[in-house]
């Protein structure tokens, strides 16, 4: 860790997928499912996924997870290339799967007791975060007694809680009504700024994309290839009003013309 | 029936949800819950709703059977049946009173039978589902054994085990286990291999190791399932005692029956029968209340998805 502060940092990525091809057998036949996907992300990058449903975006998170092996092509965590990342890089997916017999506070420390920490201090630790995960007075309470965006939240506590250094999103806003994901949208940002993650995020919504990331990357439909990779140079701090500048407008129109020929 | 077919409805309205929507994050997407003193209002105003309906749907079924008995009274006085052939009703009525303590010895001479061979089995049930689920070679080894041991009939071994173990209370024990282990293994095996894919991909990167998913995971989420297996496991036992009293015992209330009814004791035989139908709802009813009193979230779960379906 220390030698990786002297040097290095700034050249090596902290996620680099090389040509990443993976393909299903779906009855009997063989469906290409990644077709030399490339992608780069820097240590404290937002960098989100957009591309149409279906067209691998899950499948390529699942390898970047380590849940799944490429067929060809190799994935890069802080330049290792053959270690095992599951356990190192934080993955949310689109529902919250939390364990109905865990009240809140259990679900979020799921992760600590896994990796043997104390009960007693991972409690601790999840409750330092309750306020800014806006779980506040909710920590005994059982999941279904939850609002949709209070469980996706309580997920979110579960995932960050492990202080893996990469996380990734696969659609964490998808099932939220637009109210509910406009709140979550914003404070996803806060939190990335306070604890400083890498993130990769994948959506289907443009100005969610637009809005977050400092690099937008467009997928094809399957088999799936990177399209075009849009960088995001709207000035942070970001809110979402911002959603009718200009600038916003702008690149709003371009990433909706691209994936309306890709569709 | 009726509970059955509200549960068939609520699973296809789940599978309707989770297919239209895609997630199951519930039907309310707002970021206000209900707050910590609102919601259990509402639990508790369904749980009297539920004690309500309880008693409404129980009072059907009471009524008939008071029918019956009704008539059955009266079929016997009028139609001066025999006592040997059909004692009426309020004459088994005085035969549980007036022979209580030779029955409540024969009780519990069941009892202690059925709740021995059932524990046995429990044991069994449990620890062989936790191997199959565990393993792929137990899967493929003893699975097949397990599900064809059930087609071996009982009744006709049982005679065999009299020559094993003798006359004592082992081959009632062993033939108690024999028959009720089935539905709990099978239901807890499929209650670990119910867990949810995702949820255990979520753990792996937590970094589960494969013992922590078992048990952290599949054990919990078979619970529910388990407890399944055990209701039906313990209605199924009394009967399986009475199974190996009738081969050969010298005490239980299924023995009295076999030594009641040459003598013509008919009153005797109906009295014990209706100890044995007691004794098993008696011991359903605890495994139900044990199921609620250890699967909270399960129930209120079930609960609050009824009244968000409202």
């Amino acid at each position: 860790m220390a030698q990786e502060a002297v040097s290095g940092t700034t050249t090596r990525p902290k996620i680099w997928a090389d040509s990443v091809y993976k393909s299903y057998m779906v009855d009997g036949k063989r469906e290409q499912v990644l077709d030399g996907v490339e992608l780069t992300v820097n240590t404290g990058e937002l960098v989100s996924i957009i591309g149409p449903s279906g067209c691998g975006k899950s499948t390529l998170l699942n390898i970047i997870a380590g849940l799944d092996r490429p067929d060809a092509g190799t994935v890069e965590l802080d330049g290792d290339r053959d270690g095992d990342r599951l356990g190192k890089v934080g993955y949310m997916q689109q529902k919250d799967l939390l364990l109905p017999w865990r009240t809140v506070l259990d679900n979020a420390t799921l992760g600590l007791e896994l990796q043997g920490v104390p009960r007693s201090q991972a409690r601790s630790r999840a409750l330092e975060l309750t306020t800014l995960f806006g779980l506040k007075g909710f920590e005994y309470q059982y999941p279904f007694a939850l609002s949709g965006g209070m469980r996706q939240r309580a997920a979110f506590l579960r995932t960050m809680l492990l202080d893996q250094d990469v996380v990734l999103l696969d659609e964490p806003f998808g099932a939220l009504d637009a109210l509910t994901r406009v709140q979550m949208q914003e404070w996803l940002m806060e939190l990335w700024n306070a604890l400083k993650k890498t993130i990769i995020l994948i959506t289907h919504d443009v100005e969610e994309a637009i809005l977050l990331s400092d690099r937008i990357y467009v997928l094809s439909v399957r088999p799936a290839g990177v399209t075009m990779v849009m960088e995001v140079d709207l000035p942070r701090p970001r809110n979402s009003k911002d959603v009718t500048d200009s600038d916003f407008i702008q690149l709003k129109s371009r990433l909706l013309a691209l994936l309306h020929t890709e569709i | 029936m009726r509970k059955s077919s509200t549960e068939i409805e609520q699973e296809s309205h789940v599978t309707k949800n989770s297919g239209s929507s895609g997630v199951s994050t519930g039907a309310t997407d707002s970021t206000v819950a209900l707050t910590a003193d609102q919601w259990p209002e509402v639990i508790r105003g369904s749980r009297l709703e539920s004690a309500f309906q309880r008693v409404r749907s129980l009072s059907l079924p009471i009524a008939i059977l008071a029918a019956l008995v009704a008539a059955w009274e009266i079929w016997v006085q009028v139609g001066d049946v025999p006592k040997w052939q059909l004692p009426a009703p309020s004459a088994v009525a005085v035969e549980l009173a007036e022979s209580r303590a030779l029955l409540w010895d024969h009780t519990l001479v069941t009892l202690k039978e059925v709740a021995l061979g059932f524990l046995a089995a429990l044991a069994a049930g449990v620890i062989l589902a936790a191997l199959i689920t565990y393993s792929r070679i137990m899967e493929s080894s003893i699975y097949p054994i397990v599900i064809a041991s059930q087609t071996v009939p009982v009744i006709a071994i049982a005679p065999l085990l009299l020559i094993w173990v003798g006359y004592g209370i082992e081959p009632k024990i062993i033939i108690v286990a024999l028959i009720s282990f089935y539905p709990i293994a099978v239901n807890t095996v499929d209650g670990m291999k119910s867990a949810d894919p995702d949820m255990v991909s979520m753990m792996r990167t937590l970094g589960a190791s494969r013992w922590q998913i078992f048990s952290k995971l599949q054990v919990p989420s078979s619970l529910p399932f388990m407890f399944s297996g055990i209701k039906i496991g313990i209605s199924v036992s009394v009967i399986a005692a009475v199974i190996g009293e009738w081969v050969g015992a010298s005490a239980g209330l299924g023995y009295l029956i076999t030594y009641s009814q040459p003598l013509f004791l008919t009153a005797r035989v109906f009295a014990a029968i209706v100890l044995l139908s007691v004794m098993g709802i008696s011991l359903f009813a605890l495994a139900s209340l044990l199921e609620r009193i250890m699967l909270p979230w399960y129930h209120t779960e079930k609960k609050s998805k009824l009244l968000e379906r409202r």
